[in-house]
């Protein structure tokens, strides 16, 4: 009897269950969308989130993935009883959806946060600002991305 | 670990100031692999926390999608003469302190 494509592909199956092939696992090397929302929702739980009061400043195209400055600002008189509580970004290709969460006060002056980040790929990088009132507003920037970072081989 | 504090030296009471921080950290992302197919382990900063005159103004937990050597800008408002206190926390007990003084007229 002829070896059909299935019965080669199941006994090809329990070798590798037995140990005797080696075993290769696969990772996602991309945050997918739904990780995306599952990271947004953990910080947000059940709220809505609006659009607008937040700009995130990120060049539209980078060459280099490994360092993409990027300053996230709010529209907020950071005053004793209406400022940010924090910020949030995230992004959708990464392998993990988390950039950095960044906690301010009434005491910081004004709602703005500066750093350097990595990108894997082109895709969304989104932004959200969680008020004192506990609302929470958004902004979502699509960056082009030439050279990935972070999952490049060492040498 | 080296780290560069950027806070001005005088400022006048009220002011919101800047305050840029670098330190040097490999923000090693733990997705990696070497050659042969070995996945470097993760070796990130996860907090940042400054202090002004012993309060806390400003916190950021960071991810591996911070890039290497973390840069941090934010703001605050000069309220009285004092230091700042930075320290950074990551893992296999990495732990980092710098210090600047800020003179509010």
């Amino acid at each position: 009897m002829p070896t059909t494509r299935r019965q080669f592909l199941s006994l090809a199956g329990s070798i590798t269950a037995a140990g005797t092939l080696p075993i290769v696992t696969l990772r996602p090397l991309q945050a997918t969308p739904a990780m995306l929302n599952g990271a947004i929702r953990n910080i947000v739980g059940e709220a809505s989130v609006r659009t607008g009061r937040v700009k995130l400043d990120i060049p539209p195209l980078v060459e280099n993935g490994n360092t993409v400055p990027m300053t996230v600002s709010v529209a907020s008189p950071m005053t004793a009883d209406d400022y940010v509580k924090s910020i949030h970004v995230f992004n959708e290709k990464n392998p993990q959806p988390n950039i950095g969460n960044f906690y301010l006060g009434p005491s910081s002056g004004r709602a703005q946060v500066s750093t350097r980040i990595r990108l894997a790929d082109t895709q969304k990088v989104v932004a959200i600002a969680r008020m004192s009132d506990d609302t929470f507003w958004q902004v979502v920037a699509d960056v082009v991305v030439t050279l990935a970072a972070c999952t490049e081989e060492m040498n | 670990m080296a780290a560069l504090i950027n806070v001005p030296a005088k400022a006048k009471r009220g002011d919101v100031i800047e305050i840029r921080t670098l330190t040097s950290h490999i923000m090693e992302t733990g997705f990696r692999h070497t050659v042969d197919g070995k996945l470097v382990p993760r070796d990130i900063i996860t907090s940042f926390i400054c202090r002004y005159n012993g309060a806390e103004i400003f916190r950021a937990d960071l991810f591996p999608a911070i890039a290497a050597n973390p840069y941090l800008s934010f703001f605050t408002v000069a309220k009285e003469s004092g230091k700042f206190e930075f320290e950074w926390i990551g893992d296999n007990g990495y732990s980092s302190t710098a210090s600047a003084s800020i003179t509010v007229e």
